[in-house]
């Protein structure tokens, strides 16, 4: 193997710093949440203990942060799912020239680079002015896939851009309607990448803040009662739940990149028998 | 113009009588959510940046005195140039980390597996919580932190530092910690597509290293450049949740005047300094996608 060069040793230098500037908070407020019970917002550590890990799960210390996750979680697999079919949709769409889907394109487009406060604003005015009340299976429902959908429409074009035609034309050569070739050879084909959208869909709508933030309602999700939290909480408690949530994304993170792997594998393992004929 | 979109969107597809209603079958969805909760809710904004307001409601009315006491105030101008500076100084720093991270990723990792997973150690943080990543800067730069402890044993400093929380430095290392991100995957994405037998040409007739690196592979950047270049500039742009977390509320910029005209309840100059906002936006991207197409990128 070449020998590597100086350059080497530097930027890999470069690239651990930038991975502990990554990295390095979170594990911080990661060991402070294990404060003992007189410990501050800083080190030193007084002690260790798991009290305000206990704090979470009583009500008076914290608010509803149990039902706001629970409501984070229902909502993100809602996102989840409708960011998945309408992105697979959409992308299918796109493959074929259409009239206005240069206009829609630009839309989604906007969509995605627009400030979240409009949409927050905009959604909350029209509710407001209809005599609807926002709610976060509603209003947040919809605001947040004007955020969760141009991710996954732009994941369908890299897909598409890379998929090879020739399997439709198979399918079709030899007698497949349009709707089975969809069915059984492209949907099959796309489908890791699939997970890569449904892990975006459900990680930004659970994270989600800015455009949640009019649009949720009276009953918050889990990243507005954080922010909610740090307002008037001013003790390590909010560590601890910032400590479980990031434990909690990394464990679903975990999950869809398993996922992955176990299909591509599996896929390797099936996909072909070239060469182990006679 | 509009022959030039078309062609960017569908580059290869031919257009055939029946694509139309298929297409827009499969787009619907999408197109019915666009409608009802970007486009409808931007004419709503735009509607309401002519209204009137009283201290408790607002009402229907056709007046510009909301735009004329925007442009009227000396506010404004400052704070949209605090949000350009903001948006200047991430992209500058976002950029230089972006690339010389991607750089380090496509060309000398050797080992695909070993690059892969380097790259999920990248993207990672993006899938948690910002707010949860904004907070635990706290225990870093708060006047007890650690940033201010390990200063004062080395000896450099005898009093903490007191502009390290709330105040632009916070707020620009924040922006730089949530969004560098959004330039490392847009420029990784375009140098690992970049032919290694132009390097190898480049090595041939003689170019240095860093030749190699200013005259082939910047250039051939240039895209994903462009791409991270309007993520970053737009979230800088539009937020309101990190200059106020991250200066404790004592710098603001367009998007913080904005949610504080919310939080009095006056949407009609909320919604009005929103459409400045946007089109401020919408200049800066439409001038950014002049050089490069997005979809023949992805």
């Amino acid at each position: 193997m070449e020998k590597r060069p100086f350059s080497f040793y530097l930027l890999a230098a470069f690239f651990a710093l930038f991975v502990l500037f990554l990295y390095g908070p979170t594990i911080t407020i990661g060991i402070l949440s294990f404060q003992g019970p007189q410990g501050g917002l800083t080190f030193p550590m007084r002690g260790v203990s798991l009290h305000w890990f206990r704090d979470l799960f009583e009500e008076q210390a914290v608010g509803d942060i149990w039902g706001a996750f629970r409501r984070s979680l229902v909502l993100g697999l809602l996102v989840m799912v409708a960011t998945v079919v309408f992105s697979v949709m959409a992308g299918l769409a796109f493959r074929k020239r259409f009239l206005g889907s240069g206009v829609l394109f630009y839309v989604a487009i906007t969509s995605l680079v627009i400030p979240s406060i409009l949409i927050s604003l905009g959604v909350g005015l029209i509710f407001n002015q209809l005599g609807l009340k926002v709610h976060w299976a509603t209003s947040g429902f919809g605001s947040q896939l004007t955020w969760t959908l141009p991710f996954g429409l732009l994941i369908m074009f890299a897909v598409f851009n890379r998929f090879d035609k020739s399997f439709e034309e198979a399918a079709r050569d030899q007698g497949a309607t349009a709707w089975q070739t969809i069915r059984h050879v492209v949907l099959p084909i796309i489908a890791p990448s699939l997970i890569g959208v449904a892990l975006f869909g459900f990680t930004l709508s659970y994270d989600e803040f800015a455009r949640t933030l009019l649009t949720a309602g009276s009953y918050n999700t889990l990243p507005l009662e954080v922010f909610g939290m740090t307002t008037n909480v001013t003790s390590p408690v909010i560590y601890a739940l910032g400590t479980l949530t990031t434990l909690f994304s990394f464990a679903i993170i975990g999950v869809f990149l398993l996922a992955a792997w176990v299909m591509a594998r599996r896929r390797a393992r099936r996909g072909s028998d070239a060469g182990k004929g006679v | 113009m509009s022959e030039g979109v078309s062609e960017a969107v569908a580059p290869k597809a031919a257009w055939r009588p029946g694509n139309d209603l298929t297409g827009w079958l499969q787009a619907a969805p999408l197109t019915l959510i666009l409608l009802a909760f970007l486009l409808a809710p931007i004419a709503m904004i735009v509607v309401v940046s002519f209204w009137g307001a009283t201290e408790f409601s607002i009402y229907p009315d056709f007046q510009f005195d909301n735009y004329a006491f925007l442009f009227g105030s000396e506010v404004t101008y400052r704070v949209f140039l605090a949000t350009f500076k903001y948006a200047f100084i991430t992209w500058a720093f976002t950029l230089a980390i972006g690339f010389t991270v991607a750089y380090f990723l496509a060309f000398h990792i050797r080992s695909q597996p070993i690059q892969i997973a380097l790259f999920l150690v990248c993207t990672i943080p993006f899938w948690t919580s910002n707010i949860i990543r904004m907070i635990s800067w706290i225990p870093f730069l708060g006047r007890n932190g650690i940033a201010n402890q390990t200063l004062i044993d080395w000896g450099l400093i005898d009093q903490p530092l007191e502009w390290l929380l709330y105040s632009d430095f916070s707020v620009i290392l924040a922006f730089v910690h949530l969004y560098t991100l959004f330039m490392v995957v847009p420029i990784f994405n375009t140098m690992v597509r970049i032919d290694r037998a132009l390097l190898e040409a480049a090595r041939d007739n003689g170019a240095s290293g860093l030749q190699t690196l200013v005259h082939v592979i910047l250039p051939l950047t240039k895209p994903g450049i462009m791409i991270g270049t309007i993520f970053v500039v737009t979230l800088v742009m539009g937020d309101f949740i990190t200059v106020r977390f991250m200066s404790g509320s004592q710098r603001a910029n367009v998007g913080r005047l904005i949610s504080n005209d919310i939080g009095l309840l006056q949407y009609p100059s909320a919604a009005a300094t929103a459409v400045v906002l946007l089109l401020t936006v919408l200049i800066v991207i439409g001038i950014l996608l002049r050089f490069v197409n997005i979809r023949k990128e992805l």
